[in-house]
């Protein structure tokens, strides 16, 4: 399931959104096949949700370049109207904070069946019938009586599964998942990573799962792209990245997940410095934070293949 | 619901009370006391007020006096104008329906651009429209009325004739269009000003509302941009300017000294400057003691107003 065996979903070249001077995404690549689930990871600020945020179409103020295509079409080229028709019926997402996703003075069935008629053909009484459905298949009990409820009178948990089903409503081909659990419990976070993960099976459709948490990246995703200051850094198969990470980046992160067989009062190990103002870096970003970092990191590396499918950006890695 | 209402009619009891306490008491601070009329005119003689003074039974103790016009009040007898001896009630009740159609369609007119010129303005954000519609409103808001209002009668009733200078209908007319073309002048002035607060308003509101998470939830459903704006931004826009709805309401009674007395509109705020001027205190106590309840009414129907739209306002809360 890897994004070269079949004709990708999505293939997205040179991505690039700059607010002003700063370039929050810088020209990443990738691309997701039908049915993968890729993950996107980064600290804060590396411009994981900026990147969802510039498929989906959403931002403004932005100069956005390159080219993403779903399924041949090329959305960053669509005219406005064209992209809204694709809007939550190819391409859907979802938001990390559920309880400002939802709409706080409309009843959660209605938001769900709005979701429906935007692309639908269907009377108001079918998508009704279709947004309970919908409800039930997110888990959520009693959906007839729950249609008629608002956000603030269900858990956040119960609200992301809204939100969800929302997303799913038109069977979109893509899904956009921005850290659908960090505003969550944790007890509720691996139901709703269950749940999704259930769904995206059933449907068939690509998924991009954004998040900062490598535990999810691992026991969800086929594939992993790794983000750091704009630009991706290293991508593999979830498998080989975790068994073999050569990025000085990645390695710090996957060094930096707290043990629990390791003493109480033995410290995390952190990446020291900060990821801020590397996009004004010349030559590697990480660069700055790199222990391993010599004369020639300043030069920019490329993204080239190391082993099969396996990509990694750094002069340094063998 | 009824719990709520209670509260506020006890708290309203009460306040009404304090109001009535401290006009009452103002009428007698006031130089000259509540019989200024006769003190302060050279031709009548000491022994004619004294005899003024027991008629109306001033010699009584304050207290007194204040219990008999309250229980006057409370039981509809208003007492009689100190100039021709006309009821009071029947003197305010008169000018009651002239004040309501000028303000009632100054506020209507006022409600609908201004909420129009807001919600544009915050959606066309730094445009020209925007900073055009910023500088015309503090232009309206800073202009004196009297000034503007002369101004109006200066071009529009006197140079150019297209509109009547002043009163309501014209002798031996009373048609309907004799009617709005007097209302014409007296309800651009009165509108403009509120229709600058209005639009001043609903911008900031609206501007708040869209950059919440759910407007962009609503975005990337793909419904159609006129959608997003109205159901989802516009209704949860609104919600806080249902209590300035609720300060202007009073307006519709009092109407507006300044504009009516410019139009000579023979409404309740002309009635207020000329009783104000002549010290006809029995009629001025009522004008005060109509507009305090008014007041009262307008906040609790806001209140009301707010928990029947948005569905996270409880009423008994409080």
């Amino acid at each position: 399931m890897t994004g070269e065996a079949s004709t990708p979903l999505l293939k997205v070249e040179n991505l690039l959104v700059a607010f002003g001077r700063a370039k929050a995404v810088d020209g990443i690549s990738f691309d997701v096949a039908p049915g993968e689930m890729l993950g996107l990871v980064g600290e804060s600020g590396c411009g994981k949700s900026t990147t969802a945020l510039a498929l989906m179409r959403l931002i403004r103020d932005a100069e956005i370049g390159g080219t993403a295509h779903l399924n041949g079409v090329e959305l960053l080229g669509l005219d406005e109207a064209a992209m809204r028709a694709r809007r939550g019926a190819d391409i859907a997402m979802i938001f990390q904070d559920p309880g400002t996703a939802l709409h706080p003075m409309i009843r959660v069935g209605d938001q769900i069946v709005e979701a429906l008629t935007a692309h639908l053909n269907i009377s108001h009484r079918e998508a009704r019938k279709r947004a309970i459905d919908l409800l039930r298949k997110v888990g959520i009990a009693a959906p007839e009586e729950r249609f008629a409820v608002y956000p603030h009178e269900m858990s956040g948990g119960m609200c992301q599964r809204v939100v969800i089903a929302m997303a799913m409503a038109c069977a979109p081909r893509l899904l956009l998942a921005d850290e659908p659990t960090t505003a969550l419990d944790v007890t509720v976070q691996a139901q709703i990573l269950e749940l999704l993960q259930g769904l995206v099976r059933e449907e068939g459709m690509g998924v991009i799962l954004i998040t900062h948490d490598l535990g999810v990246v691992a026991g969800m995703t086929d594939r992993v792209a790794v983000m750091y200051a704009g630009a991706i850094v290293e991508m593999a198969a979830t498998e080989e990245l975790f068994a073999r990470p050569l990025h000085p980046y990645t390695h710090g992160l996957l060094r930096s997940i707290p043990q629990l067989d390791s003493g109480w009062d033995e410290p995390v190990p952190t990446i020291p410095g900060s990821v801020q103002g590397a996009e004004l870096q010349a030559g590697c970003r990480f660069a700055p934070r790199c222990a391993k970092a010599s004369e020639v990191c300043r030069t920019p590396p490329a993204l080239r293949e190391i082993g099969e499918n396996h990509f990694v950006s750094c002069w340094n890695t063998p | 619901m009824a719990r709520f209402l209670i509260n506020r009619l006890i708290q309203s009891t009460v306040l009404l009370f304090g109001v009535s306490i401290v006009g009452f008491a103002l009428m007698h601070l006031a130089p000259g006391g509540p019989l200024a009329v006769y003190t302060l005119n050279p031709t009548v003689t000491a022994q004619d007020i004294e005899r003024i003074k027991v008629l109306f039974g001033l010699d009584q103790p304050v207290y007194v006096q204040y219990f008999k016009w309250a229980g006057g009040l409370l039981s509809g007898n208003w007492g009689y104008s100190f100039f021709g001896g006309q009821q009071v009630r029947e003197i305010v009740l008169d000018r009651l329906p002239a004040t309501f159609l000028l303000m009632g369609t100054s506020l209507a007119l006022a409600l609908v651009i201004g909420v129009a010129i807001g919600t544009l303005a915050a959606v066309k954000r730094n445009s020209v429209f925007d900073y055009a519609t910023a500088i015309g409103a503090m232009i309206a808001l800073s202009l004196p009325t009297f000034w503007f209002g002369l101004l109006a009668i200066f071009f529009f009733a006197q140079t150019l004739g297209w509109f009547p200078a002043g009163g309501m209908v014209s002798i031996g007319d009373s048609s309907l269009l004799d009617r709005l073309h007097h209302l014409v002048l007296p309800v651009v002035v009165l509108a403009l000003v509120l229709v600058a607060q209005w639009s001043r308003y609903t911008r900031s509101s609206m501007i708040d509302i869209l950059d919440q998470d759910f407007v962009r939830t609503a975005r990337a459903k793909g419904i159609s941009p006129s959608r997003v704006l109205v159901n989802h931004g516009l209704r949860a826009a609104l919600v806080p300017l249902v209590a300035l709805a609720g300060l202007q309401l009073p307006l519709l009674v009092g109407g507006a000294l300044v504009t009516e007395t410019v139009f000579s509109w023979p409404g309740m705020g002309l009635l207020f400057i000329s009783v104000l001027s002549t010290r006809d205190y029995p009629v001025l106590m009522a004008i005060l003691m109509v507009g305090a309840v008014v007041v009262v009414l307008g906040n609790l129907l806001a209140d009301i107003v707010v928990a029947l739209v948005d569905p996270r306002v409880k009423l008994h809360d409080e």
